[in-house]
């Protein structure tokens, strides 16, 4: 199964090429260099996992992963950074951040995480499907 | 030597420390004496000199009053000997006017003049008249003198002169010492007769050795060649010639200071007896008087002595406490100083490190991919696919950007450690923090984590950062030692008042016994071939140091391993801590 995969990054040539060499990889992947077009994209779209820039002009990463998560609690989200400190590791954890990968990336570690995330992703909606099945189960007084 | 080495103080050699520092005070030891010094001069001089105006004066006034005392004694001895002689010459007087001639040649009526006078005036040994020609007409006495021829001797020309005459003493024909009072009376025509009486010198000696005379004090009365008229103490007997030169001639009563002819110092009163061949001698010795002086003059020294004595202690003591103080002061501030240009100067290193290697991350990215993609195209496109070179021409890029990347963390890894920002925190909520970044690992590998922090652990001041990185690279080193399905036990622990203590516990892999000791060494480690750098360890030492605090190690192989982590409750800022493991680090 392919992965769908958003790649979010100011640099132009870095989405790119990256973008490229991962659909090689029989990956589905969509890229943008706009914070705020991924959240609309996340809007109509599911993605298994995004993976997003820490720094970019328009929004700050974290604000970044805040909205997207605020529109999709289930999203996988991988932050990128070129200067990764534990103190950020922490907060974007604490926002849910589901991993932080340092610049330049490995595209072996990536492709991990991205299947780490996928799975990750599979549960989660598994279990929400469960979850209304049994709602609905439960609505109709079985 | 050894004492002297033993008690010097630490500034002594230590001279160039201000130069360090501008405007620093150089010379420790130059501060040091001259305080030593001024505070001696301004201290000990006044004392001394002080003491030496009152040492004379005191001497000088005791020396005055022992003078004075002598004069005023030899003055009133002189005035007793005076009127002793002055009241026997009146009572002659008075006989040589009262009676004529012709009575006075009249035994009888001499003998009871005698004995009359006898009564009324001691030392009155006999009489006698004797005519111009030097016979003697009349003697009443106990000696048989009567009809003894006096024209040659001396006190009869004399007496012939002078109408009045006392005689040294001699010792006559009686071989007694005594001397005699004659006075002339005139008769008609040139013809005279002449009074005498003998007087016994025992009287002077008695009213001499009634003086109290203190510092072995001598009484004595010499005539004008010096021939002793009273026995003396210690100047020689009567009669004889004194060993003290003859005083010069005054009208007054004089004192001087002298030496005897046994080199003895001595002070002497002395007082011409007018109209009489006499001078009155006292002599004292000078040390004997002076002894309460040199008493005084003994506590005085001591006084001195002592003072001098301990203020020079007080003044060394002093000097050398408050230079020392100084000189730890200027050293701290040296030190400080030192110190604060010294992080000044990481902190702007660090900030640069951190911009450039942030700003070299992102085009080190795209070439990574870059390369990665042109390796790709490689890969799935047959046309390249067994073209090695270009394919290795890729790899060569794809790693020559991993070094570069490795080199942009470093820098950034540097730039992280050196500023320690102190804060106050919860370790438990510090632990929790980075256990979250760790909790998806753990959960995907099922390992159980347990955290115990008693309830009476209170919150440090520490550094946050350094901190989550410490407990960040032991949970990870922890957890690469651990199999899936392990457990890692974090206890926190009090030690003592100022220090908590950590321990890490996995019952993982464990280390070998032989790599124990060099675990915390840079560039070692067992997982060189899984990606290790062998540096975490090394760099979570460091941490551990500059944040004050020691990280220790148990372990057995094959049954796990624990960490112990000490820190300070309070943590401060320790200079150099592990810079160049942190440049290294990444």
């Amino acid at each position: 199964m392919s992965e769908k995969i958003l790649l979010v990054d100011d640099e132009e040539e870095f989405v790119k090429a990256l973008g490229e060499r991962m659909r090689n990889r029989g990956m589905n992947v969509s890229e943008t260099t706009s914070p705020s077009e991924a959240i609309k994209k996340v809007e109509s779209e599911s993605f298994d996992a995004v993976i997003l820039d820490l720094q970019m002009p328009e929004m700050d990463g974290l604000e970044a992963l805040a909205a997207l998560k605020k529109k999709q609690p289930e999203l996988q989200i991988i932050l990128l950074t070129g200067h990764a400190t534990v103190e950020k590791g922490i907060e974007a954890m604490k926002l849910g951040a589901m991993d932080l990968v340092e610049k330049p990336a490995d595209l072996k570690t990536l492709t991990e995480k991205i299947k780490k995330a996928q799975a990750k992703k599979m549960i989660l909606v598994e279990k929400k499907t469960e979850e209304r099945i049994k709602s609905i189960i439960g609505g109709k007084g079985w | 030597m050894k004492i002297l080495e033993k008690i010097k103080p630490e500034f002594w050699d230590d001279e160039d420390i201000g130069a360090k520092v501008s405007g620093g005070l150089s010379n420790f030891r130059r501060i040091w004496q001259l305080t030593v010094l001024l505070t001696l001069v301004v201290t000990v001089f006044p004392l001394i000199f002080m003491t030496l105006v009152n040492y004379t004066a005191m001497q000088a006034s005791a020396k005055a009053e022992i003078l004075l005392h002598t004069s005023r004694l030899v003055s009133n001895t002189r005035r007793t000997v005076s009127f002793f002689l002055e009241e026997r010459r009146f009572a002659l007087n008075f006989i040589i006017e009262d009676n004529n001639v012709e009575e006075l040649k009249d035994p009888f009526r001499l003998g009871a003049i005698l004995e009359n006078m006898k009564k009324g005036l001691s030392g009155v040994a006999d009489l006698g008249i004797i005519d111009s020609s030097g016979m003697q007409r009349n003697y009443v006495g106990p000696y048989k003198l009567g009809g003894k021829n006096y024209s040659g001797q001396e006190w009869f020309k004399e007496v012939t002169e002078q109408g009045v005459y006392i005689s040294d003493i001699f010792l006559g024909f009686r071989n007694i010492p005594h001397l005699v009072i004659a006075i002339k009376q005139r008769l008609a025509g040139d013809s005279f007769y002449v009074l005498r009486a003998s007087v016994d010198i025992e009287r002077f000696k008695e009213l001499l050795s009634q003086l109290e005379l203190s510092g072995m004090g001598d009484a004595f009365i010499i005539n004008h060649r010096g021939i002793l008229q009273t026995p003396s103490r210690y100047h020689g007997n009567v009669l004889e010639k004194i060993s003290l030169p003859v005083p010069k001639f005054s009208a007054a009563t004089e004192v001087f200071e002298t030496r005897t002819s046994e080199g003895i110092p001595v002070i002497v009163g002395y007082a011409y007896i007018t109209d009489t061949p006499f001078i009155l001698m006292i002599v004292k010795q000078q040390g004997e008087l002076m002894k309460p002086w040199y008493k005084t003059r003994t506590k005085i020294l001591w006084f001195l002595g002592a003072s001098i004595t301990v203020i020079v202690f007080v003044i060394l003591g002093g000097a050398t406490y408050l230079v020392n103080r100084i000189h730890r002061a200027e050293r701290n501030r040296a030190m400080i100083m030192h110190k604060m240009e010294y992080s000044n100067k990481m902190a702007s290193l660090g900030r640069l490190a951190a911009g450039v290697a942030h700003e070299i991350n992102n085009p080190l990215a795209i070439i990574s991919e870059k390369a990665g993609f042109i390796k790709d195209m490689f890969t799935f496109k047959d046309i390249y696919a067994k073209d090695q070179k270009l394919l290795d021409t890729a790899d060569c890029i794809t790693s020559s950007v991993e070094r570069c990347a490795a080199i942009t963390r470093r820098l950034l890894n540097f730039a992280r450690h050196t500023d320690v920002s102190i804060q106050t925190l919860d370790l438990k909520t510090v632990i929790l923090e980075v256990l979250g970044f760790m909790g998806k690992e753990a959960e995907y590998r099922s390992i159980s984590v347990s955290v115990d922090v008693p309830d009476d652990i209170p919150k440090i001041r520490s550094d946050r950062g350094k901190l989550q990185e410490i407990f960040l690279n032991v949970i990870n080193n922890a957890f690469a030692a651990l199999n899936d399905g392990g457990s890692l036990d974090i206890t926190v622990k009090r030690q003592g008042d100022s220090l908590v203590s950590l321990s890490f516990a996995d019952n993982g892999c464990g280390i070998a016994e032989a790599d124990i000791k060099r675990i915390f060494e840079p560039f070692f480690s067992t997982k060189t071939q899984k990606g290790g750098t062998g540096l975490g360890l090394s760099i979570t030492y460091g941490l551990v140091k500059k944040i004050g605090g020691r990280i220790d190690v148990q372990s057995q192989a094959g049954k796990g391993t624990t960490f112990t982590v000490c820190l300070p409750l309070v943590s401060e800022e320790k200079e150099g801590g592990n810079t160049d493991a942190g440049i290294i680090g990444g």
